[in-house]
């Protein structure tokens, strides 16, 4: 079975950067996946081509089991700075015109699954980068996605959030059924999260290693130091290395 | 914010007011004394005093004439929040539109206001004189506010925007929910600016239709330069200063209001 397929794709942009090449990948429904390669070889790219916020140049894009609702996470926060956590949240329910007060309770859930209940009422400006971040996880939460497209969304957190937030993603994944596509430059991160790892060259960017990791071993209780990880790491390591990613 | 903080924000604020004051306390008070100790002609330069005594004596007719070109510039000012705030987003719904209305704009903003004011005056024709005076207050306003409008349209976050066309936003709601709050703080600066350029256009429009027809306060400083008055003509310049910093005050009050729980700009003068 496969929820999302890209075939053949590619991508110039108009001013000429040719940023993704043949590039081709499935992702099976209920499959957490890593996008990894070094800056700048078109993961973001491939994301919002996913997303159909891009059209590719050719190839194709499909969703062979119909098309799912999507839940898009970006690098940065991305909230809107004049609304509070629950409105922030709300925001794709409002987009749909659901019903006002059956939004607001699910807006008021979706916080409280990441965390964050009772700071509905906070703005962004009052919260931490670790919790902005928990605010735009809910809000790609609130319209119930059958797909996840998260773009660096740790990146720009400490160690520590990111590790907490690593794990509140993984439990989400599990109760929700989730299919992930999770975009990182992280070869430590990807190794825990993750069931499979795409790994990708520098642009013009195509896959060039497909690694499939052996996830019960990974997460048990000391999962980012167990000796799967590291072995998975290292795996990783070599297929980047061998893309000429690491020179 | 607590009481105590907002007490610190006051005793803070407080030299903002009070030098200023006692500046001008001094001024008055050395403007007062040169006067009468060089003997100088009252219509050469009145005292303080003296303009204090022309504006209780001639108060009821300033009042009216501030009234009435204080009319002049709310109208002109609603009026060119109102076009500017459209053309805008006409603008940042169609490329073709901008491209095709810039230039208009801009000439519209080059051209000294004085130049065309006797045009549309004949035009609009002095039997609707106020007409005729908001028009011309109203393009002295409108640059500003479009530019600030444009502006802060276009400033919207690009994920964000992306975010809601995922979600299938229309551009109605694209526009409601997140182009239009992003402009906010763009819009009130412009709204500043244009706020005392409405005054100043009512002011111009008021002296190129000349007396007789106007009965605003640029015409009572005509008519009391005319008859040498000068005393009348300062107090009729200090109420258009006031007016001045009395519009500026209150769209800083609005600004404050509606940005100070999350933009910077409000922020910074909060804490
Ligand atoms: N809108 C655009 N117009 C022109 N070039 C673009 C545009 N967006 C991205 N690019 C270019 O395409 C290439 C791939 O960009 P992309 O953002 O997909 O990379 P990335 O892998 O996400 O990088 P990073 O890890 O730094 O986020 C880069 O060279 C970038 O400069
Ligand atoms: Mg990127």
């Amino acid at each position: 079975m496969t929820l999302l397929s890209l075939s053949a794709v590619a991508k110039r942009f108009s001013n000429g950067t040719q940023a993704l090449r043949d590039l081709s990948f499935t992702v099976a429904p209920g499959e957490f996946v890593s996008l990894l390669g070094p800056s700048g070889c078109g993961k973001s790219t491939a994301l919002r081509l996913a997303a159909n916020l891009l059209a590719p140049d050719s190839g194709a894009i499909t969703f062979p089991t119909g098309k799912p609702e999507i839940g898009f996470v970006f690098q940065e926060p991305t909230l809107m700075p004049w609304a509070d956590a629950l409105a922030n949240a709300r925001l794709p329910l409002d987009l749909q015109n659901a019903p006002r007060g059956q939004a607001t309770d699910r807006a008021a859930s979706a916080l409280a699954r990441v965390g964050l209940a009772g700071f509905e009422r906070a703005l962004p400006r009052e919260l931490s980068g670790g919790m902005r971040m928990r605010v735009s996880l809910a809000r790609a939460l609130v319209a119930r996605p059958k797909l996840l497209l998260l773009d660096e969304p740790f990146a720009a957190l400490d160690e520590i959030t990111r590790a907490q937030l690593g794990d509140d993603l993984l439990r989400l994944w599990r109760e929700d059924g989730l299919t992930i596509l999770f975009v990182t430059h992280s070869v430590s991160e990807s190794a825990f999260l993750s069931q499979r790892v795409l790994v990708m060259t520098p642009r013009p960017g195509t896959i060039t290693a497909d690694i499939a990791l052996d996830t019960d071993l990974a997460r048990t209780r000391d999962g980012r130091l167990s000796p799967a990880t590291i072995e998975a790491q290292r795996a990783i390591s070599a297929a980047l290395n061998g893309a000429g990613a690491l020179v | 914010m607590t009481q105590s903080d907002q007490n610190k924000v006051s005793m803070r604020r407080a030299p903002d007011i009070l030098f200023p004051l006692v500046l001008a306390a001094l001024l008055l008070g050395a403007w007062e004394g040169a006067i009468h100790y060089w003997q100088v002609p009252h219509y050469v330069l009145p005292a303080p005093s003296a303009i204090a005594h022309a504006l209780c004596a001639n108060f009821g007719s300033l009042m009216e004439s501030l009234g009435s070109t204080l009319a002049v510039t709310l109208q002109a000012f609603a009026a060119s929040t109102i076009l500017g705030v459209a053309t805008a987003i006409a603008f940042t719904q169609s490329r073709l539109i901008e491209r095709t209305l810039y230039p208009y704009a801009v000439i519209l903003q080059v051209t000294p206001v004085v130049a065309i004011a006797p045009l549309i005056l004949i035009w609009v024709g002095f039997e609707r004189i106020n007409l005729a005076l908001v028009i011309v207050a109203t393009i002295v306003a409108f640059f500003p506010i479009l530019a600030g409008a444009t502006l802060g349209l276009k400033s919207a976050d690009f994920n964000l925007l992306d975010l809601a066309r995922l979600h299938g936003a229309s551009r109605l709601q694209i526009l409601w929910r997140i182009r239009l709050p992003t402009a906010l703080p763009y819009l009130l600066s412009g709204m500043k600016t244009a706020g005392g350029l409405a005054l100043i256009g009512a002011v111009v429009a008021e002296f190129v239709a000349g007396s007789g027809t106007a009965t605003g306060l640029a015409w009572r400083i005509v008519e009391s330069g005319n008859r040498l008055e000068i005393a009348t003509l300062f107090a009729a310049l200090a109420l258009l200063a006031f007016t001045g910093v009395m519009i500026f005050a209150a769209l800083s009050l609005l600004e404050w209001t509606l940005l100070r729980r999350w933009h910077e700009s409000a922020l910074g003068e909060a804490t």
